[in-house]
């Protein structure tokens, strides 16, 4: 026995990667400074549904991952693990996640003409399409089945924990007779605000009493689409989380250079040094890390699982950390409303049990290479 | 001087030329490195007559494999590591013609093997204090003083030395870097027992050892600038070592684990995969500084590689020992051995545990590089310090 040998990668980005990332960062400049995100919030609204329309359909972005036959880009993991490190960067308050990486690979794995048709949709950015299973659902863990069809697609059930189920126009509901979407305003579909943690990703309750939806997939069908997503989610989810750590390593180094105590500037204290060194050799390891299950994803390797694994239990504590330090390392601003620090450690800290916990893609990093519990 | 720049096939052109006129299989080994250092092969990257060929690194790999592949004898790096990972380069940027000729050649083939004389016994990671002095007379130079943690020094013919030349000025400018002759009168050696039992290092004493002043490097009182090019080289042939998934330390922890379930326990299994991971990730981060450096955009994670592998070695080694439960509690062998290389393979886990506890301090402490990334990569100010215009004889000791 041995682990699988790994294949070759690319971990660099590409110039048209990186000409994808200016557009996104520039976007992200002009209408998502933290100031903004958290007016937004304040306003009780933290989805803004004018960047979404830049970002999704003006740029393209939300159809990197669809194939140009059927609107969309044609591109790969690879270019949107790009856009989520920018999106992590600023915390932006957007469905990316949910609706142009985890939907539209669930979608992608119907193969049906129903989802086609709605995969052109995600990709022109017309409508928002959410998944309406737990963010906390992991690859490899057991789907759930809360929803049952009493006959003719009529669906009953409750789904907790939906992220981005607020602005969603379509919810993938998972019912034993197979998938469904389900127009979010349809008769007897009731979505609850949740007060979530990290207020730049809402949460709410789905419940459906006898809803009607349009079946796109049977359930073993649907059940593999849904398996597929959630490794897609999770390794990509690892390029939001380098996004956030960088953000925070970032702005710490530039506080720190300025800020003045005993006549120094704190950032010339070598216990204070030596902890940003530390974040930072974290911060380039993660980068290499989501690089690694972008490209693993992108190229279909064989030990993408593993790769994905990898980084999913390697970035998610690296994010956080990062997120812990930006606070501390702030001082008393740090603990306060109006500086952003909050907004990156609750992203973070939710993200870390967003596609499974850095515990059980360590369990997943045991089957894959065979290192077995006792 | 200058040529167009080399191909891959030519230079695979010159490897096939050389193997017809020396063939492997009839030729010695010593006229074969000869032959192969004359011919540009030996490190292509450096200038013609030097054992180059002015090409660019990268096309050394393609010599390399070539030549595996015909089965040819190689220079054995990992034993003289020094002399080609730090004296040469140094060699190379600042020495005259003279001195190139004579020392590059024989420092390749591993004919005359390199120590490193820097380090002493109040001068570590303040390696600038160091108070070794060397004082003119004539056309020599004469030099007093004690070095340590010198490895190789019982196998080298010469080393790369720094001594103090003016203790009236601040410890940066007073010194200067010199090429010693190992076998010169006044050299002593001595091992120094280490934590693993053997003297893998020694300590080597300079009393009245005259340097003539042909063998200096660079001018007088700038040997720091000097071997501050030793020291970046160091610390990346240190760093810089290729591993494929699952190899170095982890590799012999997950062999256990897989090969005797009797020794798993729930606590040792979380903490094995944490470190799997972590030795993973390190892995990705080495690969993707190499596919930088191909690309000719050197990233600054070069100066985390060296900090992340000795912390890593750490805990693996650690780890290990514990695992295997009442065999961790055994040593292989405490006699005092001289071995010429470290070489964690084919050893036991405690003899692992304890060599990787020189890997935080070997070649720069972790401190001082995590001082070097937080000033260098991220731009964060230098602590005060009072030493700096203070002449060295006036520091406190």
């Amino acid at each position: 026995m041995s682990s699988p040998a790994a294949a070759p990668l690319d971990l660099l980005y590409s110039e048209a990667e990186e000409e994808l990332r200016t557009a996104v960062r520039s976007l992200l400049a002009a209408r998502c400074a933290p100031a903004a995100v958290l007016d937004r919030i304040e306003g009780g609204s933290p989805h803004d549904p004018g960047l979404w329309r830049v970002l999704a359909a003006d740029i393209g972005t939300a159809g990197l991952l669809v194939p140009e036959k059927l609107g969309g880009q044609g591109a790969g993991h690879r270019e949107a693990a790009v856009v989520l490190e920018e999106l992590g960067r600023a915390a932006a308050p957007v469905p990316y996640l949910t609706s142009a990486v985890l939907s539209t690979e669930i979608l992608l794995g119907c193969e049906s003409a129903e989802s086609a048709d709605l995969l052109r949709e995600l990709a022109a950015g017309s409508r928002i399409c959410v998944p309406a299973l737990p963010l906390t659902l992991a690859p490899g863990a057991p789907l759930p089945a809360p929803v049952r069809d009493s006959g003719t697609g009529s669906l009953s059930g409750s789904v907790t924990s939906v992220a981005d189920a607020v602005c969603a126009d379509v919810l993938l509901v998972l019912a034993d007779t197979g998938l469904y979407a389900v127009p979010a305003d349809a008769a007897g579909v009731t979505r609850t605000p949740l007060v979530a943690l990290d207020l730049t990703r809402p949460l709410a309750g789905v419940t459906l009493d006898a809803a009607a939806g349009t079946r796109l997939a049977d359930p073993a069908t649907a059940r593999a689409a849904i398996a597929g997503a959630l490794l897609s989610g999770a390794g990509l989810l690892a390029s939001e989380q380098l996004g956030i750590a960088e953000w925070c390593l970032t702005e710490t180094v530039a506080y720190l250079r300025t800020r003045h105590q005993f006549n120094r500037p704190v950032g010339s204290f070598q216990a204070v040094k030596h902890r940003l060194a530390r974040l930072w050799l974290d911060v380039a390891s993660a980068r290499a890390a989501a690089r690694a299950a972008a490209d693993a994803l992108a190229a279909g390797a064989a030990d993408a699982p593993l790769t994905v694994a990898v980084a999913q239990a390697y970035c998610s504590g690296v994010a956080v950390r990062a997120a812990e330090e930006c606070v501390q390392l702030h001082g008393g601003i740090g603990m306060t409303w109006e500086h952003p620090a909050h907004l990156y450690l609750k992203r973070a800290k939710a993200d870390s049990l967003a596609l499974g916990t850095t515990g059980h893609h360590r369990g997943l990093v045991a089957d894959f290479a065979e290192l077995p519990a006792p | 001087m200058t040529a167009a720049v080399l191909t891959a096939d030519q230079v695979r052109a010159r490897v096939r030329e050389l193997l017809a006129a020396h063939p492997p299989a009839t030729t010695a080994r010593g006229p074969f490195l000869w032959a192969r250092f004359d011919a540009g092969l030996a490190w292509v990257h450096y200038p013609e007559g030097l054992g180059g060929l002015g090409a660019p690194r990268s096309l050394q790999a393609v010599v390399d494999a070539e030549l595996e592949a015909a089965g040819a004898p190689d220079n054995q790096p990992r034993r003289i590591g020094i002399g080609l990972g730090m004296a040469a380069p140094t060699i190379l940027a600042y020495g005259t013609e003279e001195q190139k000729r004579r020392f590059l050649r024989p420092l390749w083939t591993g004919e005359e093997v390199w120590c490193q004389l820097f380090s002493e016994p109040g001068a570590g990671s303040d390696l600038a204090a160091l108070g070794t002095r060397a004082v003119r007379d004539g056309e020599d130079w004469v030099v007093d003083g004690q070095k340590v943690w010198t490895s190789s020094a019982h196998t080298a013919r010469w080393a790369i030395l720094i001594a103090r030349t003016d203790p009236e000025l601040p410890k940066h400018q007073g010194i200067t870097y010199f090429l010693c002759d190992m076998t010169a009168p006044g050299v002593e050696v001595r091992p120094l027992r280490q934590i693993t039992g053997e003297a893998e290092f020694n300590e080597v004493f300079l009393t009245g050892v005259r340097i003539p002043d042909a063998h200096r490097l660079g001018e007088v009182g700038q040997g720091w600038a000097v071997a501050r090019t030793t020291l970046m080289n160091e610390r990346v042939s240190i760093g810089g070592m290729r591993i494929p998934r699952e190899g170095g330390m982890i590799a012999p922890v997950a062999a256990a684990w897989r090969e005797r379930p009797e020794l798993r326990t729930h606590d040792l299994h979380g903490r094995l995969l944490e470190l799997w991971i972590e030795a993973e990730v390190a892995r990705l981060t080495g690969e993707r500084l190499r596919q930088q450096l191909a690309q000719g955009q050197p990233g600054p994670e070069g100066s985390g590689m060296k900090l992340t592998f000795a912390r890593l070695n750490q805990e693996i080694s650690g780890l290990e020992v514990e695992l295997l439960g009442e065999e961790g509690l055994l040593y292989e062998d405490w006699t005092l051995r001289r071995p010429e290389i470290v070489d964690f393979t084919g050893r036991d886990a405690g003899y692992r545990y304890l060599r990787a506890k020189g890997n935080s301090i070997e070649g720069g402490t972790s401190e001082i590089l995590l001082n070097i990334v937080a000033e260098r990569v991220l731009g964060l100010p230098a602590e005060p310090r009072d030493d700096k215009d203070l002449a060295w004889k006036d520091l406190a000791r």
